[in-house]
């Protein structure tokens, strides 16, 4: 694993800068001082790893910087990708009681970035408990924040934790799935070079797929963590999928953060209205489509995406197409695509075509973002491990699965939810683990 | 508009206003004192004249708090280093075509009856309105056995104002330095010696902080430094508290000019309030510039008006009656903090406050509705951050979910509105200090009887002191 298997692309670095410049280091500390230190404070307890964020905060604002990173850290492992992919509107800067005072929350996310990059660009490192003799040893399945979570917990706890990744790149879709202006895959690739160094092993290029492959694990492992995230995109299920110039809003994200996809021209159509529809729309405005729609079968007030995010694609100068379905794909001359679409309209509960309201869009790229499915059919291969509506059942606090040798945390549990939720779930697990090999040694 | 002109300070000296400046940095030439008058300041206190001296760079360092500039600021910047007429020239100048501005000249040479005669005439010659006699420098000149070196010594500072008042036609004005046990010591003294007035107060002595890469204090001289003399906003009540003592003693009380962290209207007023006729300010023109001196004039023009003050001898002193001494305060005055539900914002900080730094009366146990009296069972604050730190939170990530997520936006929710055990309350404040939000938490009154105080209270049980029966 390096980061320097990524492409440095001037042209890349340009279209895909930050969307949120860093603070400046006098523009963080006035920003820290700007907070009141609330006791108890509802931004901590808002934030699924509970970060104890006036702490960190007045950390900046005191000039002991490195103290702030290892707060964050103590509590969030992948501090840094989650100070720029969490949707702080919904959990700590929503939260913060600076909004009923004068309705300016503090910058959590960005003073939290500042810490952490400072943490990154002065080298420094964790200190970690020396390993146990009699610790646990465990597999995580799946490179993504949960894993990475739940190792690195593990890790500074003196256990022994193995990654193993299907790609040839660790960090799931913090490296591979989320937009680059919000988190560069070279930051997401730092931030697990530090989890390397804190003593977790990498498997990767190894997929864990059959009834073998487990036991050969429960052989060699004390416990198996599921971190495995979701599955495949879902396909749209209509005519004309498989043609080329189809492809699906991770592909297209992963496509031009390691390099595959440089440029993209013509009239792109995203179908669906989530947040990795918008970065995928987003996306390819920046990578030089001229026109980008977004067509959601729903309305602007049930997409699912953050309001924020909204008001980003549109700013992007993305147009959304509100209650349309695709109905074909066709090809036409160039390489083009010819989408047919339909109006719909809700009638007593169910969206039905709306009469004579059929049209076509032509089009160069048709994107699908309709969302992830599940993972059940590897799962199943799991005894004990209980598989409900696509997601693996697991105690909320412990992450422990019907087999008491696997634990599960992150979107294969959840069912799909934020970076900070699977390192959340995946710490737990990981104590879980402690605190059950503990029981079994004593 | 009421009418803030300053006739006869000290028996004879007139300024359009009372905002003058001390001597310092601003007043040290005749083109900026003339720039001063013209953005508006009644008077000026020119950078002290003496022998000249030979200054250091650098000179200033500041404590900075919160990540604002200048709360307080310190110096090592010693009296004038231009000649003694090249002042006195240029004061002449200042005074012909500035004549309804007040000029004062700060004085300060060596101790000896000649060199005071001969500086005063001098001074007086080329039309200043006043003296001010620099005893209060606290850093260099003190070395020198000027400055704070007389002002320390209640002694030498009569028998320099006798020497002054010897000579001087115009009024004479006695700076006094804080650096001492009792400042009213000198302050009488100087009274003795027949000042017409006096000026307070003059900088602290300090270190304002020190380098912690280079373990060199600031300011730093080629590695060195030295103390200084502190001011700024920090210094405001220090200042308002020896005005008081000397306005207050009998012995010591003279036309005053109130010195140290002016920077606002507000601070002017409450100079005043304490007695002041005319107040001097110095680090907040360094920090601002001349023009502070529009809202200074239009803020305690606008304040007076509101107050029904028509001249600045309306309010003068009317706060000097509301000090006493602590045997004199009611102590069955009590009040108890009442917190506003409607203006809480749930930061938390009255609770902590009152559990680590008062008496453990504000609780954050309204889960339900209101809780009244005294409760013994209470969650203390480490066990709360505790459970609410082992509380599982997910991101809300439906439509759903969000709109019952707890959020910023929403009023405060009931659990984050803390309580006042009123059996409990003192009544200290502190809770009410801490509190961002303006009017939130308020300190009512609660009816407790007569009044009594310390002083009654030991005089009556003397008396009730019978041998029982």
């Amino acid at each position: 694993m390096s980061i320097a298997i990524l492409p440095d692309d001037p042209q890349m670095r340009k279209r895909f800068g930050d969307l949120k410049p860093p603070l400046t280091p006098q523009a963080a500390v006035i920003e820290a001082n700007r907070c009141l230190n609330c006791f108890d404070a509802p931004c901590t307890a808002a934030c699924p790893t509970h970060i104890d964020v006036p702490g960190f905060i007045k950390r900046i604002a005191s000039g002991n910087l490195r103290g702030s990173a290892m707060r964050i850290l103590n509590a969030n492992i992948l501090g840094s990708s989650c100070a720029r992919v969490c949707p702080v509107d919904v959990l700590c800067e929503g939260s913060c009681v600076l909004h009923r005072q004068n309705h300016k929350p503090i910058q959590i996310a960005l003073l939290q970035r500042h810490a952490m990059d400072n943490f990154h660009a002065s080298g420094q490192k964790l200190t970690i408990a020396s390993r146990r003799a009699n610790g646990p040893r465990v597999a995580c399945i799946g490179g993504g924040p949960a894993s990475l979570a739940c190792a690195a917990e593990l890790c500074r706890h003196g256990a022994q934790a193995t990654i193993i990744e299907r790609r040839p790149l660790p960090g799931g879709l913090n490296t591979y799935g989320v937009a680059e202006y919000k988190l560069r895959a070279a930051d997401s690739l730092r931030e697990v070079e530090m989890i390397q160094k804190m003593g977790v092993e990498f498997r990767f290029g190894v997929s864990v797929d059959s009834a073998s492959a487990l036991r050969e694990l429960e052989a060699e492992f004390d416990f198996i963590f599921l971190g495995l995230g979701l599955g495949a995109m879902q396909r749209l299920g209509i005519p004309g999928e498989d043609l080329k110039g189809v492809t699906n809003a991770l592909e297209l994200i992963a496509g031009y953060k390691i390099g595959h996809i440089r440029q993209l021209h013509g009239t792109v159509v995203v179908v669906g209205a989530g947040n990795t529809a918008i970065d995928a729309a987003t996306a390819a405005r920046r990578l030089g489509a001229q026109k980008v729609y977004m067509l959601y079968r729903r309305g602007e007030d049930e997409m699912s995406a953050f309001n924020f995010e909204y008001e980003h694609a549109k700013q992007e100068g993305v147009q959304f197409l509100w209650r349309m379905q695709p109905l074909a794909i066709k090809p036409e001359a160039h390489g083009r695509l010819q989408l047919e679409t339909v109006q719909v309209q809700m009638v007593n509960g169910t969206l039905v075509p709306v009469p004579d309201s059929r049209t076509t869009i032509d089009c160069d790229l048709i994107v699908p973002a309709i969302g992830q499915s599940p993972l059940a059919h590897f799962v199943q291969e799991m005894r004990g491990v209980e598989v409900s509506a696509g997601r693996i059942v697991a105690d909320r606090a412990t992450g422990r699965t019907g087999n008491s040798r696997y634990y599960a945390a992150g979107d294969c549990e959840n069912g799909g939810r934020e970076v900070v939720d699977a390192v959340a779930g995946g710490q737990r697990a990981a104590r879980a683990m402690l605190k059950a090999a503990e029981v079994a040694h004593a | 508009m009421p009418d803030i002109r300053v006739r006869g300070f000290a028996g004879s000296i007139n300024s359009p206003n009372p905002f003058w400046l001390a001597s310092a940095p601003p007043t040290n030439t005749s083109e900026m004192i003339m720039r001063a008058f013209d953005a508006g300041w009644g008077g000026a206190v020119w950078k002290t004249i003496g022998e000249p001296i030979t200054n250091v760079s650098s000179r200033y360092s500041a404590t900075d708090w919160n990540s604002m500039r200048m709360m307080g600021f310190n110096n090592i910047e010693l009296i004038s280093d231009r000649s003694i007429e090249t002042n006195l020239r240029e004061m002449a100048e200042v005074k012909k075509r500035y004549p309804h501005n007040a000029v004062i000249a700060s004085l300060m040479v060596e101790s000896t009856r000649e060199a005071w005669h001969d500086i005063v005439a001098r001074t007086e010659d080329a039309g200043a309105d006043g003296l001010e006699l620099n005893f209060g420098c606290p850093h260099g000149m003190s070395e020198r056995g000027m400055g704070s070196a007389v002002g320390q010594v209640p002694d030498y500072a009569q028998m320099i104002t006798e020497w002054v008042k010897e000579k001087a036609r115009t009024p004479v004005l006695v700076k006094l330095t804080p650096n001492i046990t009792d400042i009213r010591a000198v302050a009488r003294a100087a009274k003795r010696g027949g000042a017409d007035g006096l000026s307070a107060i003059n900088t602290i002595n300090s270190i304002t902080g020190i380098d912690l890469d280079t373990f060199t204090p600031r300011p730093n001289v080629d590695g060195k430094s030295s103390h200084g003399g502190y001011c700024g906003p920090a210094v405001k009540p220090i200042a308002l508290n020896m005005v008081q003592q000397v306005m207050s003693d009998a012995e010591a009380a003279l036309p005053f000019s109130g010195i140290g962290g002016i920077a606002s209207w507000r601070d002017a007023a409450e100079f005043i309030l304490l007695g002041c006729g005319t107040v001097q300010v110095c680090t907040a023109v360094m920090h601002f510039g001349y023009r502070i001196i529009e809202d200074m004039i239009e803020g305690l023009e606008n304040w007076m008006d509101e107050k029904g003050f028509k001249t600045l001898e309306d309010f003068r002193g009317l706060s000097l009656t509301r000090v006493t001494e602590w045997k004199h305060l009611n102590l069955n005055y009590k009040i108890v903090a009442r917190i506003s539900e409607q203006k809480c914002i749930g930061c938390g900080l009255c609770h902590i406050a009152c559990w680590d730094g008062a008496h453990q009366c504000i609780h954050l146990d309204r889960e339900s509705g209101p809780v009244d009296g005294h409760v013994e069972l209470h969650t203390k604050p480490a066990l709360r951050e505790m459970q609410s730190r082992a509380t599982i939170t997910e991101t809300p990530v439906t439509r759903k979910e969000r709109a019952v997520a707890v959020q910023g936006t929403n009023p405060t929710p009931l659990g984050r509105i803390p309580r006042v055990d009123e059996t409990e309350c003192v009544g200290c404040n502190l809770c009410s200090l801490v509190c961002p939000v303006d009017e939130c938490i308020a300190m009512v009154r609660i009816d407790n009887g007569p009044a009594e105080t310390w002083d009654e209270r030991v005089t009556s049980s003397t008396c009730a002191t019978q041998p029982r029966s």
